[in-house]
């Protein structure tokens, strides 16, 4: 174990994580449905294999990937397919989304395809479960594993990195997992370092857990070519890039990936799902979530299965605390508000953080104090697009590399003039179309 | 479909959190930072020298909030920003200088300085220098006549007794460092400045770039030009302009590079003026030509992309 410097940049916001951190993960009870939708990741939504009235099975495939950059989803519970529409989806958007009934039973499909010795698997052979798996990246991002692990011809990884940072405020159910399943964790490393072929593994993790980093350092201790990484505390640490830059001083050059400096990155939770998948033959059809703000009334980590309503979860966790003005997929900083609790609770959903105020002020001019530019992990400056972007001058504002900006809030964070610079930013890359 | 959709849920893009400072908080610790120096120039200078920072803060104020209640545009006093221009305004001037000059000063340095610009955040020039620049234009003996604290004796400043070669007893280090010499009545008090600037530094409402360039290069320039770059550092404004004037957020650059370069530019000038123009102290209208620069040095001091 080392200690780290950490990387150029970033804020310290209050975490409030301990509303939740001292809790094991609950297990939700079960709904009496699951909204499912075929798009739960980045690339090309599933295609339905099943219709209206059919009979399902827990961990049954109802919607096969379409192409490379797809995955499939399953049903999370045993029951009948209702109905096959529309629905809203977390991110704002509306997808197609199959609705099964639950028949209460939870009866899981049969013959898993178990694989104790998973070290006898090639990486093709692995990648083609994680895939059928229906795995995405459990950070938030949810972009399709299998296409992650599949670096390209000419690239060589040497090292695998876990994403045990967690640098949202208020989400604590990464820190549980590593803290109730470090083993099946470090399996998972080890599953993704044989996939990619690399020597090293390393979990990275924020100074502000250290029981979870006790935890890692014994059975860590076990395992060769594997080692912890402590890392200050700050947001946005868990930032891929700059978890690499962190831990190995490479930096990824804009535009490209990890994998071009030799590196894969995941999530803690998303190699827990990778090991259940490969070791236990165990489809994705739930995960751990953080419910927690001042919005509702028992914050807490729960188990959730994929496509339970968000108005249900919150009901298991005490439901709500008075009339609150916020409902956050996600984290505070980088979270996607909803305008409903009927939406599905999704692959990359690690929070729903609710507040009782929304802080909404109003927006004043820049007096170019310079903190946003001072905060961006990414150089670049933040408040100098948004003037271009006021002034509607597409040709300046792409001078200044919006398309760099990976949206982590901590520019509007800190702005004492109350700006809304990533919403600028955010209108920039939708103008200045690459 | 089933939908409960409350009127009172907000839905703005994130992030859904921000920091508690906003402009008053920092205008405040800024006003903060300025207090040793104000508590130095009343022991100093005695009651003249809280008549003259009222007088400046009062028509400060007063000039913004009639100015933006004239052109009905919202009202913005309670930033605290034309507090901190007022303080800083009699910071700048001589402890005889006339009640009346100290008003025009406050009217010129926001409306001239800064109003007329579209308010805080447009200003090119620093507000307080151009008031200052235009009452020595104006009103050059009452600009440049200096007494001594405590016993109100008139005489010529310390880097006025270098630069015209006068009879008069330069005042010792200790004494430029505490305050007991003849200077604007925020200048003099090299200790109680320094206190104020820890404070600053120390809540990251600005950063060493500046200073440390502009002091940097002033020192440097003096020792190769075997000039005494302690007096040069402490006489003359230097500490006040470099720490309090040049980091005004508005007028200086972005960038950590482009800061760093204006220091200098700063240090440059200020020294060019002392040693070769018209008057003995030259921070004024060196932070003045800068501040015309920053747009300039804005452009060629990007930072680097990550990773590029």
């Amino acid at each position: 174990m080392k200690r780290l410097f950490s990387f150029k940049g970033g804020v310290h916001p209050s975490y409030f994580k301990e509303l939740t951190s001292g809790q094991p993960l609950g297990r939700a009870s079960l709904p009496k449905k699951v909204v499912i939708p075929l798009s739960q990741h980045t690339g090309k939504p599933a295609r339905p294999v099943v219709k209206v009235g059919d009979e399902v099975k827990t961990g049954q495939l109802i919607g096969e990937s379409d192409g490379f950059i797809s995955l499939p989803v399953h049903s999370s519970l045993s029951g009948k397919v209702g109905d096959i529409k529309p629905w809203p989806h977390p991110l704002g958007i509306i997808v197609d989304s199959v609705i099964v009934e639950s028949d209460g039973r939870d009866e899981w499909i049969s013959d898993l395809p178990v694989h104790e010795d998973y070290f006898r698997l090639s990486p093709e052979e692995m990648r083609g479960i994680i895939k059928s798996a229906g795995i995405a990246g459990l950070g938030g991002a949810a972009f399709p594993t299998h296409v992650k692990l599949t670096p390209p011809e000419n690239c060589e990884i040497d090292t695998v990195i876990l994403n045990g940072c967690e640098c949202e405020p208020y989400l604590t159910c990464d820190h549980r997992l590593m803290l109730e399943y470090p083993r099946e964790i470090l399996e998972g490393l080890k599953i993704i370092m044989q996939m990619v072929d690399a020597d090293r593994g390393i979990v990275g993790v924020e100074a502000n857990k250290s029981d979870a980093i006790s935890i890692l350092e014994r059975e860590i201790r076990r395992e060769p070519g594997i080692d912890l990484a402590v890392l200050k505390v700050k947001y946005p640490q868990g930032a891929e890039k700059h978890l690499v830059d962190a831990i190995l001083r490479r930096k990824v050059p804009p535009g490209k990936l990890p994998f071009d400096v030799g590196v894969v990155v995941d999530n803690v939770g998303t190699a827990f799902a990778i090991r259940q998948a490969v070791k236990r033959g165990i489809p994705l059809v739930e995960r751990a979530v953080t419910v927690t703000g001042s919005g509702v009334k028992q914050p807490q980590n729960l188990w959730v299965r994929l496509g339970t309503l968000l108005a249900d979860v919150v009901s298991q966790c005490g439901g709500l605390v008075g009339n609150p003005e916020k409902i956050i997929a996600g984290g505070p900083m980088m979270g996607v508000a909803q305008y409903t609790l009927d939406v599905p609770l999704i692959k990359g959903t690690s929070g729903i953080v609710i507040l009782s105020e929304a802080e909404t002020p109003p927006e004043g001019d820049c007096i170019r104090c310079g903190k946003c530019i001072d905060v961006c992990p990414v150089n670049i400056m933040p408040t100098v697009i948004a003037q271009h972007v006021k002034h509607k001058d597409w040709a300046s504002v792409r001078r200044y590399s919006p398309f760099d900006c990976m949206e982590c809030g901590s520019c509007a964070y800190v702005c004492p003039a109350k700006i809304p610079l990533v919403q600028y930013i955010k209108w920039a890359k939708l103008e200045v179309k690459d | 479909m089933e939908e409960i959709i409350s009127e009172r849920l907000v839905v703005s893009v994130s992030p859904h959190i921000r920091a508690k400072e906003n402009v008053r908080v920092i205008m405040f610790d800024v006003l903060l930072s300025l207090s040793p120096a104000l508590v130095a120039s009343v022991i100093l200078f005695g009651r003249q020298a809280l008549l003259i920072v009222s007088v400046s803060i009062f028509f400060s104020v007063a000039s913004e909030f009639l100015w933006q209640r004239m052109w009905r545009k919202k009202i913005t006093v309670g930033d605290l920003s034309s507090v901190v221009t007022g303080m800083l305004l009699a910071f700048v001037l001589p402890p005889s200088s006339p009640l009346w000059m100290v008003a025009i000063g406050a009217f010129v340095a926001i409306i001239l300085g800064k109003q007329l610009f579209g308010g805080l955040g447009y200003n090119p020039f620093n507000p307080a220098l151009v008031a200052r620049a235009v009452l020595l234009a104006s009103w050059p003996v009452y600009m440049t006549t200096w007494t001594r604290p405590f016993d109100g004796v008139t005489t010529a400043s310390p880097l006025g007794i270098v630069k015209m070669k006068l009879d008069q007893e330069l005042p010792s280090y200790l004494q430029m460092f505490l305050g007991n010499r003849a200077g604007c009545l925020g200048e003099i008090s090299v200790l109680a400045l320094l206190v104020g600037a820890v404070y600053l530094l120390y809540k990251k409402q600005i950063t060493w770039h500046i200073p440390a360039s502009y002091i940097g290069t002033v020192g440097l320039v003096c020792i190769l030009f075997k000039r005494d770059p302690l007096l040069n550092i402490m006489a003359g404004g230097l500490i006040l302009g470099a720490f309090f004037m040049a980091t005004d957020m508005v007028t200086s650059p972005l960038t950590r590079k482009g800061k760093l370069a204006f220091g200098v530019g700063c240090g440059l000038l200020t020294m060019l003026i002392r040693f070769t123009g018209g008057f003995p102290e030259g921070v004024c209208y060196s932070i003045l030509i800068m501040n015309m620069l920053t747009p300039v040095i804005d452009k060629i001091t990007e930072p680097k992309v990550f990773g590029s």
